[in-house]
């Protein structure tokens, strides 16, 4: 407890250490993708277009990069599209994929409850356009049921779209069964898979998948830079025109420094991070679920996301949990209603069938490759102290 | 996850005054936000002045609720107590909003909890006291 009073003093000081625990929303960018960006900014500027010498310079670079990003799901280099993030590869291949279709009968789409937002509101753009989306119900630990997506797909729907690891919960489906059953039925699979890229298994040809959206910054890269998988011979229409980069699909001059940083993240990305933060993700979630009364949200072990971690308290708010642990230094996020914008509770806390009151007494903590055990402990340490402080002001009794 | 709001809400959020439970209160007021599903309550010690007027002796809450709740209870027990009921009745939701300082917008539904539960635990008193 001393030593916890000490760090509380240090809170005050302007120097106090900050332990970044929503690595769910963004990632430090790594030093070595720093370095080999720079470069390609002040040397190596050209235009991948451009014909001349710093030109190619450029593109082979890019061609490279592509190819790191490839084989890292075991796709080939010229299936992997750039983009500006993981919402412009969502939002291509679903409007993409609608466009195509326009002149078909093909008009529905199934998609779960649990999805980014970026896909939930391209799809219900997409129902203004005459799409009829299927939303997938999942159960309580954030599981989509393949036997579910079978009995969904018809004979019009275009494309199945699940999130590969959940961004709130961390829980992972298990896309192979639904890749299997998507081309049983001959309909594309897309999956999101900007969480679990780097961090567990993405491999296009064993997991039949026709889609994937990838991104950097959720892996140590830089922001507004990403990727879409397109399986070989898949036709989509593009929806940025211009100068036909991208082999048409995705016009725009390429973001040359941001793509030599997303496949600098994704070499640098090992599986013993992975391993490590596994071990200090799960040393969090039984530390904290020693307290009496939480809950975990999701699932565990190795369906869930190595840097999630998701309780519920059950009596106290989660913005003011999130509040308190921010004067300790600690970020945070929450799936409550009262630190949204909206005043909305978490779909995905709803979909997993949390009242209310859980959703609202939840936060989640992500960690990263950097966080230290150190900073696991301080956590847990301040996290008693936070919980005893506002459930003794908290009306409802656990 | 506290930006945004003002240094008075944050300093009435880090250590709020008079929170908890009083033990044989004589009324209690509670209240649920329908915006956000939260819940305060309120307790009241009261006693009579020199003059025969009801005043409040001691107040306290159980909160929960956010940032702003917390702080607006907070800050309601401090401008209520020591005054008469009377007084206490007149303070209003914009009241406490305006002592707090910088709240944001989406959080006046919060602001509006505290003094809605201190005005239904002095209607219970009175009802009681009639
Ligand atoms: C699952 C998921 N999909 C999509 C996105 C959006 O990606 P971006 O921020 O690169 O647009 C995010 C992150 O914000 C995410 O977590
Ligand atoms: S009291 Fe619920 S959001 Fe503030």
């Amino acid at each position: 407890m001393v030593r916890l009073q000490r760090m509380y003093w240090m809170c005050g000081d302007k120097k106090m250490k900050k332990i970044y625990l929503d690595n769910a929303a963004t990632t430090q960018v790594d030093k070595r993708v720093v370095k080999t960006m720079v470069p390609y900014f002040t040397e190596k500027y050209g235009n991948a277009s451009s014909q001349h010498l710093i030109g190619q310079e450029a593109k082979r670079a890019m061609e490279e990069a592509r190819s790191i990003i490839a084989r890292s799901i075991n796709a080939s280099y010229d299936e992997i599209f750039f983009t500006s993030g993981g919402t412009e590869a969502n939002n291509f291949v679903l409007k993409g994929l609608f466009f195509e279709n326009k002149k078909t009968d093909k008009n529905h789409i199934i998609t779960t409850k649990i999805e980014h937002d970026c896909v939930l509101n391209s799809c219900k753009w997409l129902e203004t356009q005459g799409v009829r989306v299927t939303y997938l119900d999942v159960d309580e630990k954030g599981f989509v049921d393949p036997n579910e997506v079978k009995k969904a797909i018809t004979p019009k729907t275009f494309v199945v779209s699940i999130i590969h690891g959940n961004n709130e919960i961390g829980t992972i489906q298990d896309i192979e069964a639904i890749g299997k059953i998507c081309k049983e039925k001959n309909v594309y699979f897309h999956t999101d898979a900007c969480q679990s890229f780097t961090k567990t298994k993405l491999n296009v040809k064993k997991q039949n998948l026709d889609f994937v959206t990838l991104n950097a910054h959720k892996i140590h890269g830089p922001k507004g830079v990403g990727a879409l998988y397109i399986k070989k011979n898949t036709k989509i229409t593009p929806l940025l025109h211009g100068g036909g980069h991208e082999k048409n699909l995705r016009s725009g001059t390429e973001n040359i420094p941001g793509i030599i940083g997303f496949a600098k993240s994704v070499k640098i990305a090992s599986m013993f991070d992975v391993m490590r933060m596994n071990k200090l993700r799960d040393k969090l979630i039984i530390g904290i679920l020693r307290i009496p009364g939480t809950k975990l949200n999701g699932a565990t072990g190795n369906q869930r996301l190595c840097n999630n971690i998701n309780i519920c308290f059950g009596n106290i708010e989660g913005e003011a949990i999130g509040g308190y642990l921010d004067t300790y230094g600690i970020s945070s996020s929450t799936g409550s209603a009262c630190s949204s914008n909206t005043l909305e509770i978490s779909h995905v806390l709803k979909a997993i069938k949390c009242t209310d009151l859980e959703a609202n007494t939840s936060i989640r903590l992500s960690i990263s490759k950097f966080t230290t055990e150190k900073e696991i402990n301080y956590t847990l340490a301040v996290m008693a102290k936070v919980v005893e402080k506002l459930r003794k002001i908290s009306p409802i009794k656990i | 996850m506290i930006e945004g709001y003002g240094n008075l809400v944050i300093e009435h959020f880090k250590n709020p005054k008079n929170m908890g439970e009083i033990k044989n209160p004589d009324a209690v007021g509670e209240l649920g936000n329908p915006t956000c599903g939260d819940i305060m309550k309120v307790f009241l010690k009261v006693e009579k002045n020199k003059l025969g007027e009801d005043i409040i002796k001691d107040i306290k809450f159980q909160t929960m609720g956010c940032v702003a709740a917390i702080a607006t209870s907070s800050m309601t027990t401090e401008l209520v107590k020591g005054k008469t009921l009377k007084e206490a009745k007149k303070i209003t939701n914009m009241d406490v909003a305006r002592s707090l300082g910088k709240l944001p917008p989406i959080k006046m539904h919060c602001s509006n909890m505290a003094a809605d539960a201190l005005h239904q635990a002095i209607d219970n008193y009175e009802a009681k006291n009639k």
